[in-house]
């Protein structure tokens, strides 16, 4: 039972809201003493692994072209493209935006969306542009709001639209874990039996993202009222 | 041929980078702390192939305590002003999607020219890492591309890249400290006693029960662990195959591919998966919970969802 403290801590620092950083290692570490390896090699098995998914990282080097873009104004250009089109809404953005990245997922093409090169310098700029069209300026608590709405679409549409491609990892990793226990399934049947849960992301999304539009426009027209003689509220980060 | 170690290196130039503009920055009120954080981070980057796995560890450690205890910091001045980026806005027009669409196109390619592509009968890239390879060059392309484009000073996108990674700071490296949390559970056998726990205290009486109870422990073990991957086999090999496969005769392929999107249902409602629900709140200069906040109500529902598409059909043949 020793061996669950590192959840244990995990849990703890979390509710707690400590460090992320510090939980993880500090929980990392009490693991491995717990399982019995001695301090360095706790520190070796922590390096290694850190040594081994550095591959995560390299989303990163979109950011000097992701800035340098920012730099020139792509953000407000972004925001100025959405605030042409009258029929724009927050959540309509957001359901196109859906729709591209689930069917592009479920080709096999997982790599055309993405927090750093996509939600923030285009995606959660039009998102919000289509509300300011409308407002004027936007609070800053529902420009918050648009924006993780913004990156859990994009997290969303991805999780349940890989899995109808053949060949994606959860698929293989099913496949092989079965194999090992003797069962033999074919990658096509289960990725058919993404399907169901795809059409059911997308309806129940679908319904949450039409009540932020409708939730969006009934706070904006409040904030409206509100500001009518207080100093408008909104930033430009 | 290119592998993902030279891709390695342009990272390790860019932390490198990043943390000498930093260095040299007084605006940035701890720029020496954010100098040591992403100075030790090139050097896992440039050196961590070769470096002695308990060094890299050590290294980690001590990142993890200048940003924990000695806390980052980040710079206030905006290299160009509201205005300035509206008007360059206007000037550049749509021109500015170019290179930011260029990176999923240049990925894209690269992804499907890449992958047998041979030069003197060896292959020009590791076959195994194509997509990461192509993204690392779809960078550099779409770099160049805005670098010919804008001409800005040569230095700006180091700047640029230094303001964006210190907005999102430390939250940048939990992806990877989570990645060898998973491997330091795994080595100590976390996933056996946790499945040997629930094994012994959940009553697995009927088919309905058995469902519910894989769904939902491969939602809460995902949460537990970051990751519907680890989940998959703990909580298969212990209730999906001999309960719901081997008790109640249910169909093997919808129990594994429903299972394995219930465990997707976790990964949208917990911290543990970071660079799915941190990093982006970072990124977006959120608070470290709103992501998954937005997310709650369509996890939980599509969680229930999964159950019912589960229940309805395993046991039907």
């Amino acid at each position: 039972m020793l061996t669950l403290i590192g959840i244990l801590i995990v849990v703890v620092g979390f509710v707690l809201r400590i460090n992320p950083l510090l939980v993880v290692t500090i929980a990392g570490l009490a693991t491995g003493l717990a399982s019995g390896l001695g301090p360095v090699e706790v520190v070796t098995a922590f390096g290694k692994a850190f040594i081994e998914s550095r591959y995560v990282a390299i989303v990163w080097l979109v950011l000097p072209v992701i800035g340098l873009l920012e730099r020139a104004g792509l953000k407000e250009r972004a925001r100025t493209v959405i605030a042409g089109i009258p029929a724009a809404t927050t959540g309509r953005v957001l359901m196109i935006y859906f729709s591209v990245r689930q069917v592009t997922a479920a080709l096999g093409l997982t790599s055309l969306g993405g927090h750093a090169q996509m939600v923030r310098p285009l995606v959660a700029p039009m998102a919000e542009g289509a509300a300011e069209s409308r407002a004027g300026v936007l609070p800053d608590a529902l420009r918050r709001r648009i924006r993780a709405h913004s990156a859990a679409v994009d997290n969303i549409a991805v999780f349940f639209g890989e899995d109808i491609f053949i060949a994606v990892g959860s698929i293989l990793l099913i496949k092989g874990f079965l194999e090992q226990n003797g069962i033999i399934v074919q990658p096509p049947q289960l990725a058919l039996w993404a399907i169901p849960t795809a059409v059911a992301a997308m309806v129940i999304h679908f319904t949450r993202l039409a009540l932020l539009d409708r939730s969006l426009s009934r706070e904006l027209a409040a904030a409206r009222s509100a500001s009518a003689d207080g100093a408008p509220a909104g930033d430009d980060a | 041929m290119i592998t993902l170690e030279h891709v390695y290196w342009l990272m390790g130039l860019l932390a490198g980078g990043v943390a000498l503009v930093n260095l040299r920055d007084p605006s940035n009120p701890r720029r020496y702390n954010n100098a040591v954080f992403w100075g030790l981070y090139a050097i896992t980057f440039l050196a961590g192939s070769r470096l002695p796995h308990v060094a890299s560890g050590g290294i980690v450690i001590v990142m993890v305590l200048v940003a924990s205890i000695g806390k980052l910091g980040q710079t206030t001045r905006e290299s160009q002003s509201r205005p300035q980026r509206e008007a360059s806005a206007a000037r550049w027009g749509n021109r500015l999607f170019i290179p930011a669409l260029a990176i999923p196109a240049v990925t894209l390619l690269g992804n499907a020219v890449l992958k047998g592509a041979t030069l003197h009968g060896a292959p020009l890239v590791d076959p195994r890492q194509t997509t990461l390879i192509s993204l690392g060059i779809a960078t550099v392309v779409a770099l160049v591309i805005a670098m010919v484009m804008l001409r800005p000073p040569l230095s700006a996108p180091l700047h640029e890249a230094r303001r964006l990674w210190d907005s999102v700071g430390w939250a940048a490296v939990l992806p990877q400290m989570l990645a060898a949390l998973g491997a330091l559970f795994a080595v100590a056998g976390v996933g056996k006693v946790v499945a040997s726990v629930a094994e012994r205290w959940i009553p697995l009486g009927s088919p309905l029960v058995a469902v519910v109870t894989y769904t939902l422990g491969m939602a809460l073990f995902t949460m537990i662990m970051g990751n519907a991957f680890a989940a998959f086999p703990v909580m298969t090999a212990g209730i999906g195959l001999p309960l719901i496969v081997g008790r109640f005769g249910g169909d093997v392929t919808i129990m594994a591919a429903v299972g394995m999107l219930s465990g997707f249902c976790g990964t949208l409602m917990t911290p543990m998966a970071a660079n799915y629900n941190i990093v982006p709140a970072a990124l977006l200069e959120l608070d470290e919970y709103a992501v998954i906040r937005a997310q709650l109500p369509t996890a939980l529902l599509l969680l229930a969802t999964n159950t019912a598409i589960m229940y309805f059909f395993v046991y039907r043949h």
